[in-house]
């Protein structure tokens, strides 16, 4: 293996507005979830800025990105991602832990993000347990519980089929809507995205091509 | 993250993967057990040793005893002028008894007797018994009772001697015996009128001898035992006792008598040895002084304690390394079931850092699992520690009652050795996880959370 330079993102300017509803479409390899992850806190440029609540991400220190994750954005994967040993309810909780949520207020949150996806009834089984479908909305009460300014989809609905992956699209619509949560999707279905963001922009080698 | 969350998460983490986590901890817990059971039994035999010592009333006695006058074994040709003691006799005894810390003073006693049962007549040497010797041990389990009274006529026998006199030695306990024995009686002075008087004595230069007078008195015999209880120190064993009150009116010629004759003659009867009992051993260093100032050789076993717990603490050190190396092998296993659970859970390391976690939140739930593995197999090994060291002492006992003797506990799990060999798996267990714990707290989230 070479050590090639690999600019999965790069000269990329984007502004994405409060309450918006962004696709990021492109073919596979084109830098989408590099810059999904820079914009979630989980990754880290090798330069430039990327502003969020009016902080630069690329200038926190580990604790700070890690708080930024915690209270401002929410993310949702593709393979869902929810842990396997614990119950749905124990997966929604966990990001209340991590934020040092007080034990009285957790239950109330946890049930009304179940709520919210219409879970509530499967909270106490294990991702196994779950269809695909059920999986994913899970995650996404999982990513709403800490009430986050932003919320990012990595191609949630890769995994789902059609019908389903609609299913989730409009559970995003309706977070957006009601939430007035921001929402960053990532997607390379082009029709999906049309169907139910509000602004698409399309990457291309890292780059974003022109609307 | 908080304390409370911690726990419960890893806590919960070790109980979802079961067999894995179990094994390790039973690494733990076998290395906490053998590191228990060997101080254990290192502590116990401790504790025997020292019950035993204590018993014997050994360990707060002085044996007190004049300066010979000469020595045995001269090496050096011109060795210094020998001490001469002032006599070892009842002013002496009682300026020891006024030295602070010092329970009682009481002579040792020792005299040849012919003692008459059953129309024979068996020579014994007769020894004098405080009745502060009764809780010394070599009264427990004895034939009969001990003396009734300080002054009671009643003897207890030292069994050899009693087989000797009869078949059945405990059909002797209640029975008369006559004691004929030497009385020491002062002789009458040069004026003939009956005197014992020191001035007397030294003022007309008579000689302060004493004449030798045959008595005869009667005992009851109460008891039987097997050993001499003031056998230690003393000039030959004693066969046939009698409370030391007793022992001291009859005014017996005792077998130093005739040496301290020779060597000068004194008016007082004097003692060729004095037991000086202290309140405690640790006291014994400073009244041992305190008598040698004034004058007399002593002797105690406050060397041997000092040696014999120097033994007890390089005995316990090798049980000790034992112990912990076994714990340390422990500790290679939770290193190995971390970094292996590190490999296992990249992906649950990406997602808690996804959610918000930061590489302290990732380092401190690796850091609490690896805690509560070590405080877990912490109690279970001092708890099998413990039933190791119960079966120890049960096999000893098993052995010990083939042979008639009494069961004995050789192995103790004081409260200190339960909490210290818990904490001390938690601080090794948490020493291991550091390691794996800060690895995992590295992990990049993004290499984590690669769809694979
Ligand atoms: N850690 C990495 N090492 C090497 N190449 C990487 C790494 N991460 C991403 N890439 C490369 O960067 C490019 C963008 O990847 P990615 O953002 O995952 O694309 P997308 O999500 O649009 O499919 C790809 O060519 C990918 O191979
Ligand atoms: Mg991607």
């Amino acid at each position: 293996m070479g050590e090639a330079l690999i600019r999965a993102v790069d000269d990329v300017t984007l502004s994405i507005h409060r309450g918006e509803f962004l696709a990021l479409l492109g073919a596979s390899g084109s830098g989408k979830s590099t810059l999904l992850n820079l914009m979630a806190g989980l990754d880290r440029p090798t330069s430039g800025a990327i502003f969020a609540e009016g902080r630069d991400l690329a200038a926190l220190d580990g604790r700070e990105l890690a708080r930024y994750r915690s209270q401002t954005a929410g993310i949702v994967f593709q393979a869902f991602n929810l842990l396997p040993r614990m119950t749905l309810e124990e997966n929604v909780e966990l990001p209340l832990r991590l934020a040092e949520v007080e034990r009285r207020e957790r239950a109330q949150r946890v049930r009304e993000a179940l709520e919210r996806v219409h879970l509530e009834k499967r909270r106490e089984h294990r991702p196994a347990e779950l269809s695909g479908g059920e999986q994913q909305r899970g995650a996404i009460a999982r990513a709403l519980v800490n009430r986050p300014a932003i919320l990012f989809a990595d191609e949630p609905t890769g995994n789902l089929d059609s019908a389903t992956g609609v299913e989730i699209l409009e559970l995003l619509r309706e977070i957006n809507q009601t939430l007035g949560a921001t929402i960053v999707l990532v997607t390379h279905e082009r029709p999906l995205a049309e169907q139910f963001a509000g602004r698409l922009a399309t990457m291309q080698d890292g780059r974003l091509a022109a609307a | 993250m908080k304390i409370r969350d911690l726990t419960e998460l890893a806590a919960r983490n070790l109980r979802e993967a079961v067999l894995r986590n179990a094994l390790t901890t039973l690494g733990i817990g076998v290395g906490v057990a053998s590191l228990v059971a060997m101080l254990s039994l290192g502590v116990g035999l401790q504790r025997l040793v020292a019950q035993h010592l204590a018993r014997t009333g050994l360990f707060n006695a002085i044996f007190v005893m004049p300066h010979s006058g000469f020595r045995r074994f001269e090496s050096r040709p011109n060795p210094a002028p020998p001490k001469k003691s002032p006599p070892l006799d009842e002013d002496a005894m009682q300026a020891m008894a006024r030295l602070r810390n010092v329970i009682e003073v009481y002579p040792q006693i020792r005299f040849l007797t012919e003692a008459r049962y059953g129309g024979n007549s068996f020579p014994a040497i007769v020894g004098g018994i405080p009745l502060s010797d009764r809780s010394g041990g070599a009264f427990d389990g004895m034939e009969g009772r001990f003396f009734s009274s300080p002054t009671a006529d009643e003897a207890i026998l030292q069994i050899g001697f009693a087989r000797r006199i009869a078949k059945n030695p405990a059909s002797l306990v209640g029975k008369e015996m006559a004691v004929r024995y030497a009385e020491r009686e002062p002789l009458a002075a040069a004026g003939g009128k009956k005197s014992s008087s020191a001035a007397d004595a030294s003022t007309k230069g008579a000689s302060p001898g004493f004449s030798i007078v045959l008595r005869e008195t009667q005992l009851k015999i109460v008891g039987i035992v097997k050993t001499d209880p003031e056998g230690f120190g003393h000039f030959g064993r004693g066969q046939l006792f009698v409370p030391l009150r007793v022992s001291e009116k009859l005014h017996a010629t005792q077998i130093s008598d005739l040496r301290q004759f020779l060597h000068g003659p004194t008016p007082q009867p004097t003692y060729s040895t004095v037991t000086v009992r202290v309140t405690d051993p640790s006291k014994v260093a400073a009244v041992e002084a305190a008598i040698k100032k004034m004058g007399f050789a002593t002797f105690s076993l406050l060397d041997t304690t000092r040696n014999l717990r120097l033994f007890f603490a390089v005995f316990d050190l090798l049980l000790g390394i034992f112990g912990g190396l076994a714990l340390v092998v422990a500790t290679l296993g939770i290193v190995n079931t971390l970094v292996m659970a590190i490999l296992e859970r990249r992906r649950e390391i990406g997602v808690l850092k996804a959610l918000g976690a930061a590489d302290r939140d990732v380092r401190e739930l690796f850091f609490s699992e690896a805690g509560v593995m070590g405080f877990v197999g912490g109690i279970f090994g001092v708890a099998l520690g413990w039933a190791i060291g119960r079966a120890l002492t049960f096999g000893t006992d098993v052995y010990l009652h083939h042979r008639n003797l009494p069961p004995v506990d050789i192995s103790f799990v004081p409260w200190w050795l339960a909490v210290g060999a818990i904490l001390f798996a938690v601080a090794v267990s948490l020493a291991a996880g550091i390691y794996p714990a800060s690895r995992a707290a590295r992990l990049d989230p993004v290499e984590a959370l690669r769809y694979e």
